[in-house]
């Protein structure tokens, strides 16, 4: 018997390891920025409509060689919703890409898009498939945690690289990573900004995940940055990733101590939950939430209006007028609505598709020198994404966009 | 009031966890095997009233029943294909192919309905309790869950002690050579056992799912693993114990959470586990040995 219990604690353990690594993965996984905008996206998509199929299916006799491009993310797991999306979109990119006669002076894209199953490990094991593949850029890997491990490897390869959406501040570290999307303490800093400017609320509850590294670290800058704006934080309530699905206390700690706003720097499957049981127990404040919280609307059978008045700093939008080529196109391709993940990862192929042509890169040339020419041409472009107008990066690779707010009213996002 | 609040989602949160470990500590006690895909067979019965309820519109009660049966066949079959051709291996083959089985729930979920998580309608439609004029809310699913529990919990010790099949059970977890001896069908009475916990897997899914309304393939793991301690905690292969110990867990998780820390929570449920534990190394009821079913 004792025996036999001390297995069964040894197995739950390690169980509950793997249950962690499970569940964890949808929450560390990290994600994206600023505002919508698609004008480049609207001459894009009508290019590709226009040329013929048989353009796009000749790349490889191209004048212009091929560039091989190489996309890491989860495409199965908890986080594969974020992964199929980057996969799709440069798929979407590439074709289009492609289709309107390539990069510069017809260079045409090769993708290959490899699965990591949100693990770091794997990422690294997915990087090593590509570069035998021959790759010679890699977009990825798309969450943080994977991200940060494959981007160890290419600054040792020197292989110029660009995340849609990691958004962990060391995914960037080394200088040959550039991404898309926002650094965490940039969104959290961000949001205090936007509501102490709009006087949103004095009293403020914070419910963040203390089990990642994105809710943790935007919670931190959010804090920050309260202080500043005379905002009163009343509770700071953490969950974890293993329980994450019983909120009703954090709440009742927000509803005692009078909040009238919460912030709420976590992923949307969370927040779903937070919305029906601050519901059930009768608690309205403003629910205030980061890019995590785009998706809201998209969980299967969510009663939308919970999330009636819920605001979020998102940089897309698919009901926004600007992106409803970008939107049209994927919907028809891929059958579902892009998330901002999807967003991202299209602006990543543009920017790269910029600065080749802003180098002057061709694909005979060596990995590493690619990448140098990259690194300086990408400080150089500026592009009108889905995720922001006028984007430009600097050296350290982080973007430059202004981060906006949107509201949920009947449904969809209205950008305030 | 806050505190009485915190009480009440702690049962509730126990409750569930309850009727979870009774399916746990049912297996162990009568087939001696950890059956860590417990948890999943939970998540499929959501899934199975999510596909009735909110795909196919029907009613709620239609979906709880289609999900036990399916839960039913499920667990029966596991135990078949799985695990029966294993009852003479040693116990850690039949733990890894638990925990196989458990992955391979996961994944065929993952396969069938992605990883997108949805919004699980509650099964429970009754309105809120309102008391103390809006000062405390008790929502309906909460109710309704700690009345199954009680419920299930008193249908389960009366099964057990009432009709041939809960003797014969009572006799296989004794002695299994002895019981076989006996003219009891050892292998029909393990399978027996795993359709109750496999129905009862169904009905907690609904009232999991009811509770925390997020359905993703991985829903089931975690509850599965904190009803497992509970199992423990109460004394894995008693029926009360599982009670005591789902609801202990659930209230002193809660309580953490409030008054101590809700970063830690966790950590102080398993620390007063481990404590429990050494104390007590058979759990709360372990050590009376013919209550073990």
């Amino acid at each position: 018997m004792k025996k036999a219990l001390a297995l069964g604690m040894a197995v739950v353990m390690a169980a509950s390891l793997t249950a962690c690594g499970g569940s964890g993965s949808t929450t560390t996984t990290t994600a994206a920025s600023s505002e919508t905008t698609a004008a480049a996206a609207d001459t894009t998509a009508a290019a590709a409509e226009d040329t013929t199929a048989a353009a796009e299916e000749a790349p490889a006799e191209s004048a212009g060689g091929t560039l091989k491009i190489g996309v890491i993310g989860p495409l199965t797991g908890p986080a594969a919703a974020y992964g199929q999306g980057v996969r799709n979109a440069v798929e979407l990119a590439v074709n289009e890409v492609n289709a309107a006669g390539g990069i510069g002076d017809g260079i045409m894209i090769e993708m290959n898009a490899q699965d990591d199953e949100h693990d770091a490990q794997k990422s690294v094991n997915a990087y090593n498939t590509l570069k035998d593949w021959g790759v010679q850029m890699i977009i990825g890997s798309v969450t943080s945690a994977p991200c940060i491990a494959v981007a160890a490897e290419t600054e040792v390869d020197n292989m110029f690289q660009i995340t849609p959406s990691g958004s962990a501040v060391e995914c960037v570290a080394p200088d040959n990573v550039f991404r898309v999307c926002f650094a965490d303490p940039d969104q959290g800093a961000a949001a205090a900004q936007y509501i102490g400017e709009h006087q949103l609320a004095t009293d403020v509850a914070i419910i963040y995940d203390s089990s990642t590294e994105y809710s943790t670290g935007i919670r931190e800058a959010f804090v920050e940055e309260a202080a500043n704006q005379g905002l009163n934080i009343v509770a700071d309530e953490a969950f974890t990733a293993d329980n994450a699905t019983d909120f009703s206390v954090q709440l009742t700690k927000a509803k005692d101590a009078g909040a009238t706003l919460v912030f709420c720097p976590f992923y949307y499957q969370e927040a779903s939950i937070v919305l029906s049981q601050a519901d059930s127990m009768g608690y309205d404040p403003i629910f205030f939430g980061v890019d995590g919280m785009d998706g809201i609307l998209t969980v299967e059978n969510f009663d939308t209006s919970l999330a009636e008045g819920v605001m979020l700093l998102t940089p897309f939008s698919a009901t926004e007028e600007s992106s409803k080529a970008f939107t049209d196109a994927y919907v028809a391709a891929y059958g579902e609505t892009p998330n901002q993940f999807a967003a991202d990862a299209y602006d990543a192929v543009y920017a790269i598709k910029a600065a080749v042509e802003k180098s002057g890169v061709t694909p005979d040339m060596s990995v590493s020198d690619i990448c140098e020419a990259m690194k300086t041409a990408m400080t150089e472009i500026t592009i009108d994404g889905l995720t922001g107008a006028g984007m430009t990066w600097n050296a350290a690779g982080e973007p430059n966009k202004a981060p906006k707010a949107a509201m949920i009213v009947d449904g969809v996002y209205v950008m305030q | 009031m806050g505190f009485l609040s915190y009480f009440i989602s702690g049962v509730s949160l126990g409750a569930v966890y309850a009727i979870i470990a009774l399916g746990y500590t049912m297996v162990y006690g009568i087939a001696r095997m950890l059956n860590f895909a417990h948890g999943d067979i939970i998540m499929v019965g959501g899934f199975v009233i999510f596909t009735v309820v909110s795909t196919l519109g029907m009613p709620p009660l239609l979906g709880i029943v289609v999900a036990v049966a399916a839960c039913t066949l499920l667990g029966v079959t596991t135990e078949r294909v799985a695990y029966r051709p294993l009852r003479e291996a040693s116990s850690l083959a039949v733990l890894i192919t638990a925990i196989g089985v458990s992955y391979l729930l996961q994944n065929i979920a993952l396969l069938v309905f992605g990883s997108n998580p949805r919004q699980f309608t509650s099964v429970v439609t009754l309105p809120n309790l309102v008391l103390a004029g809006g000062a405390l809310t008790i929502s309906s699913t909460t109710i309704v869950t700690i009345i199954s529990c009680i419920i299930i919990m008193i249908g389960l010790t009366a099964f057990i002690n009432k009709t041939k099949m809960g003797q014969a059970m009572l006799a296989v977890s004794e002695d299994r050579g002895a019981a076989s001896l006996m003219g009891i069908d050892v292998n029909k009475t393990i399978a027996v056992t795993f359709a109750i916990g496999s129905a009862l897997a169904a009905i907690a899914g609904a009232l999991l799912c009811s509770a925390y309304p997020s359905l993703t393939p991985y829903t089931g793991s975690m509850p599965g693993i904190k009803a497992f301690t509970a199992a423990v905690f109460g004394g894995i292969g008693s029926i009360p114990g599982a009670l005591i110990g789902g609801i202990v867990l659930g209230v002193i998780e809660n309580l953490s959470k409030a008054y101590i820390s809700s970063q830690l929570s966790d950590a102080i449920v398993f620390a007063v586990l481990i404590i429990v534990l050494l104390v007590r190394p058979t759990g709360i009821l372990g050590r009376k040995i013919n209550e073990k079913v």
